[in-house]
């Protein structure tokens, strides 16, 4: 299966709206994400050691929800019904109503700090082999809250946590100096990529160290290019 | 209370692996011992109180049982939608612990007051809410709460009552009278003690609001005149008092902390004062408000 094979998915869920940037831009890394990096298993969504992804970003759920359908996580049929009043597939995904969603999320700034506690409580317990991975968007960076966890996660050397940003620089006044440059003040390695490359991708992913948090900026298409 | 929280919450990290404590830097020095032995369960953010209730949900997230402890105006109003979000959305739960109530911290002026936290508090499903008036009372409450994974609120204050009540999670009438109850909650007791001294009155105590003893408040008030008295915001249980008593006649007069942002220091005593809660005052109230 390839990323190709998600696109009718997406289609079920977006309709004419498939192009929305906030849930095309996310498609190829929650992809790799999901393909070739995270340890998950749809028949074990509880596993204490899996891996834990948390899309911080909540909105433009669609490509979310059309790869954890391609994984396993859902039925099909669920995509027929987005954000019906009996469908458990809202425009702000709900992690007490879909199997596989590690968070519930919305509104933004708050999944970099649900991944350092989770992060940490891992740590505490002993369970050194999950990665707690947050995808966030550019424009979410404006929310102050992340750059509370940005500079913790830093200061504490949290290895365990790796932030994906996507940049469709879509963020009213920008980055000036660049994203990755604000997790690297911190002590975070960092990397910038194209987002669309599923081999920078994932490369990128892999490139997290010990001793620091790290990070991916994935770079994609300017919103509303 | 303080001391109370934490020497009791230092000996639940030492027996239970499933306690955490997150703090923002306040009360941080008292912890550092036990941070010392337990570095991955006490955890200062720094002043960061939005990241400490993220931290705390993520922590939950994870099977461990939280608490999460600063100024009540730091914890609860200022991390108010990491509260409803980051613990109650994702349907996990955490102990808070404030210090600082009301107008404890009256000479640090309002940016230190939350006299709201318990109404922010009470907007959200679910939540246990103690405040004891005693020191002796908090231990029990706070081992009790890491029990369990319900979201819980433990407010603590500088100000206290005389005796300490195990057995208050209810109502527990500590007066007898017939023209009305009077209910104190936490250490608004000591004054309604004496304001009410000499009256006709049933005064009950409890250090536990929510969830609020109805069955106890429908047959303690008897005469259907009902005066509650609360250390925080004024009015904050009296749609409970008024749910409960619905098919019945009654009077409802609420008591506490006033809306009014004050811009005055001084103690605690002189803004109990000038929102009605000290003794002469309550008396007043109390009198000119009973049949």
């Amino acid at each position: 299966m390839t990323v190709l094979e998600v696109m009718p998915l997406l289609t079920r869920l977006t309709g004419d709206e498939k192009h929305a940037p906030s849930a095309f831009s996310t498609l190829d890394v929650l992809w790799v994400l999901y393909d070739r990096v995270l340890r998950v298993d749809p028949h074990r969504p509880d596993d204490p050691d899996r891996d834990r992804f948390l899309l911080s970003k909540g909105h433009g759920p669609a490509a979310y929800y059309a790869v954890l359908a391609a994984k396993g996580f859902l039925p099909h049929d669920w995509l027929d019904d987005l954000a019906g009043a009996d469908s458990p597939l809202g425009h702000h995904p709900d992690r007490l109503r879909v199997p596989g969603v590690e968070i519930s999320s919305g509104s933004l700034g708050h999944g970099l700090g649900l991944g350092v506690g989770t992060a940490l409580g891992l740590r505490a317990q002993g369970r050194l082999e999950p990665r707690v991975y947050v995808l966030l968007g550019d424009a979410e960076l404006d929310e102050g809250s992340n750059h509370e966890a940005i500079a913790y996660a830093g200061a504490t050397g949290l290895d365990t946590i790796t932030a994906v940003v996507i940049d469709n620089r879509s963020a009213s006044h920008g980055w000036p100096g660049g994203i990755a440059s604000r997790f690297a003040v911190h002590g975070w390695t960092a990397v910038t990529v194209d987002g669309r490359d599923h081999d920078a991708v994932e490369a990128g992913l892999k490139q997290a160290a010990e001793g620091a948090p790290h990070v991916v900026v994935a770079v994609v298409e300017t919103k509303g290019s | 209370m303080r001391q109370a929280f934490i020497d009791t919450a230092s000996a639940l990290i030492e027996q239970d692996p499933r306690t955490a404590l997150v703090l923002a830097d306040i009360s941080a020095a008292a912890f550092e011992q036990t941070a010392l032995k337990h570095p991955d369960r006490v955890l200062n953010v720094g002043i960061r109180e939005q990241l400490m209730i993220g931290v705390a949900g993520g922590l939950a997230l994870t099977g461990l049982r939280p608490i999460a402890h600063s100024y009540a105006t730091f914890l609860i109003d200022r991390a108010y939608e990491q509260i409803k979000l980051d613990l109650a959305h994702q349907g996990v739960g955490a102990i808070l612990v404030s210090v600082g109530a009301s107008y404890d911290g009256s000479s640090a002026g309002y940016t230190h007051m939350s006299p709201m936290d318990v109404q922010l508090i009470d907007t959200l499903p679910g939540w246990t809410v103690h405040v004891p008036g005693h020191p002796g009372e908090v231990a029990s409450l706070l081992t009790t709460a890491t029990a369990h994974d319900d979201p819980v609120y433990l407010r603590l204050s500088t100000q206290a009552n005389d005796i300490a009540y195990a057995d208050a999670g209810l109502l527990r009438p500590v007066r007898h009278g017939t023209k009305a109850l009077v209910v104190a909650v936490g250490p608004m007791l000591a004054p309604v003690l004496e304001a009410t001294r000499g009256l006709d009155v049933t005064v009950a105590y409890t250090h536990t609001p929510r969830p609020f003893d109805t069955t106890g408040l429908r047959e303690l008030a008897v005469s259907g005149n009902i005066a509650l008295i609360e250390p925080y915001l004024a009015g904050t249980s009296a749609h409970v008092v008024s749910a409960a008593l619905a098919d019945r006649p009654h009077r409802l007069l609420s008591l506490g902390v006033t809306r009014r942002d004050l811009h005055s220091y001084g103690t605690p005593a002189d803004h109990a004062r000038q929102h009605g809660l000290d003794p002469t005052t309550l008396r007043t109230s109390l009198t000119t408000w009973l049949p």
